[in-house]
């Protein structure tokens, strides 16, 4: 019975080709490679999305926890037509970035959780997917919408994005700005980059095991706690304490 | 003239502060009167250069002195562009130095990132002049871009030369737990790579990306004393030795040749002569690149290297820490940030921890005169700090 229950329960995907690997060189200097993750892998990534829902800057809590929500929803099988690609640095994650196809013309991107920053991580990533949703899908065009001001920058100002506020999104009430193929065709020389194939050595690598990210977002420092501290040695505790964890 | 020490300092991460300004400006004054052993001041200087604007909040020092406690002293803001924090230093030095005051804290405060980078890059604008230059679009990055390419052309310099700057900066700030960026960048990721024109793409040609430093919040605070209060904390006797400050015309155009920097040598010469020594004697600096292009210039201009020969001293690696001459071990503006009104102040500090001996994995060894170049405006008003550390 429950097994007949789940049948109903669970989306029928369409079968979608798959998103080819890429990787591109880092202002560091580093390789990161781009690739589609199975479901299989996403238990790795989850834990390191978790840490970032307790990161209170720049939007990386609401961020992580939709992006926890939505891997797992496609983790087990509650969505239709998700597909999830993963930046790796040597193995490391850098970033995650997911959407849905809503039908064959149009995707519907959901998130780009960027856990390097500094390195265009997060908008390689984004990139890649917009990527898969034109030039491997044929799709007409992607929603998006942005969560973050940086989000916001990095998409709707660096792709110049047009306005669909009349469709909503389905991440909710924010505005829709749409990605049509002529604005991607004019973004593929300056923010779509990376090349293929992947060195066989480096996609084993980042095949071989979702390692987790040695430099994600931290919390701010906690001045209140500071300047309080004149009277409140706790506060002056605390802040060492951080200090220490990280790494100081 | 008394002499005049630094008997603390303290700083805040150069980053985002999602702070009140206040907080920003308490933070390091707090960590300076715990470095010092000290718990009064005769009187305060805080360093802002948009308050007024940026944050809705005028009366800057007034609000500082109360919430850290330390009233009755005096208080007073002190504006003066991108040099306002050594512009303070300065007015702390002559306090002491006049006898007027024992002990002085200068605190160097600014929050931009209460803005987004349009309105912050417009507000550092208005500082150029508002009928030749503001009124046509120019913005600091422009004038940096027109100075870049004219120094190209005179001098040889390159993109490269310019790249190899910051990878300096950025590898150097990968020490310095208060910096801004911390991340290694390589002229293959930036510059060689097919990814390259996308990691680091133009934005004030010639000048691109990691040409130029980071929009910042943060503080950072001195505590200037007489010698009298200095033997009593049993701190290192740390001398503010030399202030030379130089002024240029306000419109950039308006200078026979805009590839010299007047006033960074005129304040620089001032400040040597001041502390009695030549730029050759300096262990360690810390120079104002808001811009890559400026540390190749200002490290001509105040006499560590000839005029044009800044660039192939950078090749040599003689601005490395470990080099002839270390340049910025702290970052500098480019990597540990620039929060502009703080700045001069964060160069100073950056210089105190060097002579200390307390500036860990980027110590510059040995290092007994530091000397710091606060460049304000496009080079219209610049003070220069020099520093001893005494036995």
């Amino acid at each position: 019975m429950s097994i007949d229950l789940e049948k109903i329960l669970r989306p029928v995907d369409m079968v979608l080709p798959e998103f080819p690997a890429k990787y591109m060189t880092l202002s560091n200097g580093q390789e990161m490679v781009v690739r589609q993750v199975n479901r299989d892998e996403i238990p790795d990534i989850l834990p390191h999305v978790e840490k970032l829902m307790h990161v209170e800057r720049d939007y990386y809590h609401i961020v992580a926890a939709r992006v926890y929500a939505e891997l797992l929803a496609y983790y087990t099988y509650r969505v239709q037509d998700e597909y999830v690609l993963a930046a790796q640095v040597d193995g490391e994650i850098v970033a995650v970035v997911n959407g849905r196809i809503v039908n064959p013309d149009i995707g519907m991107s959901f998130h780009t959780l960027s856990m390097r920053r500094g390195l265009r991580v997060g908008a390689h990533a984004f990139a890649a997917k917009m990527e898969y949703h034109m030039d491997i899908l044929k799709q007409k065009e992607v929603l998006i919408v942005a969560e973050s001001p940086i989000g916001f920058r990095r998409w709707m100002i660096e792709y110049k994005l047009e306005k669909r506020f009349h469709i909503p999104h389905e991440l909710g009430g924010c505005p829709s700005w749409s990605l049509t193929r002529n604005l991607f065709d004019n973004a593929r020389n300056t923010l779509v980059v990376g090349r293929r194939p992947v060195p066989e050595k480096l996609l084993a690598k980042a095949h071989d095991a979702i390692l987790p990210p040695t430099d994600p977002p931290k919390p701010p420092e906690d001045l209140l706690a500071a300047t309080r501290s004149m009277l409140d040695n706790t506060g002056t505790s605390l802040i060492d304490m951080r200090r220490k964890l990280g790494g100081m | 003239m008394r002499e005049v020490y630094v008997a603390g300092i303290g700083i805040t991460s150069f980053t985002r502060l999602e702070y009140p300004l206040v907080e920003i400006a308490a933070y390091p004054g707090l960590m300076a009167l715990r470095d010092s052993g000290l718990k009064k001041i005769d009187q305060l200087y805080v360093a802002n250069m948009g308050s007024g604007r940026v944050n809705g909040q005028t009366g800057l020092a007034s609000a500082v002195v109360d919430h850290l406690s330390l009233t009755p002293a005096g208080a007073v803001t002190i504006e003066n562009g991108p040099a306002s924090g050594a512009s303070a230093i300065k007015e702390g030095f002559m306090a002491v130095a006049s006898g007027m005051h024992d002990v002085v804290m200068v605190i160097g405060a600014e929050r931009m990132r209460e803005v987004n980078q349009l309105e912050a890059t417009d507000f550092v604008a208005t500082l150029t002049h508002p009928l030749a230059e503001y009124i046509y679009g120019v913005t600091l990055p422009s004038l940096a871009g027109m100075f870049a390419r004219l120094y190209m052309e005179k001098y040889g310099v390159t993109s490269r030369h310019l790249a190899m700057v910051a990878v300096k900066n950025h590898h150097n700030a990968m020490d310095n737990f208060y910096a801004h960026l911390h991340e290694e960048i390589t002229l293959e990721g930036i510059l060689d790579s097919p990814e390259a024109s996308t990691n680091n793409p133009y934005v004030a040609d010639p000048l691109r990306f990691y040409d130029m430093c980071p929009v910042s919040d943060g503080g950072a605070c001195l505590i200037l004393v007489s010698a009298d209060v200095m033997k009593k904390l049993n701190k290192p006797m740390i001398r503010l030795a030399g202030i030379g400050q130089a002024t240029d015309t306000h419109a950039v155009h308006e200078r026979k040749d805009p590839t010299y920097l007047f006033a960074v040598r005129e304040a620089a010469k001032k400040s040597f002569a001041m502390a009695g020594v030549k730029p050759e004697d300096v262990d360690v600096a810390e120079l104002h690149d808001a811009f890559t292009i400026l540390e190749i210039a200002e490290s001509e201009e105040v006499g560590f290297f000839k005029k044009g020969e800044g660039h192939i001293a950078l090749e040599k690696g003689e601005t490395k820490i470990g080099g002839k001459i270390p340049i910025n071990p702290s970052g500098g503006l480019k990597a540990k940030g620039h929060p502009v009104g703080a700045t001069g102040v964060g160069q100073a500090h950056e210089i105190v921890l060097q002579l200390r001996g307390e500036a860990k994995k980027r110590q510059v060894k040995n290092a007994k005169i530091g000397f710091t170049c606060n460049f304000g405006g496009f080079g219209n008003n610049v003070v220069c700090l020099t520093f001893i550390k005494e036995k």
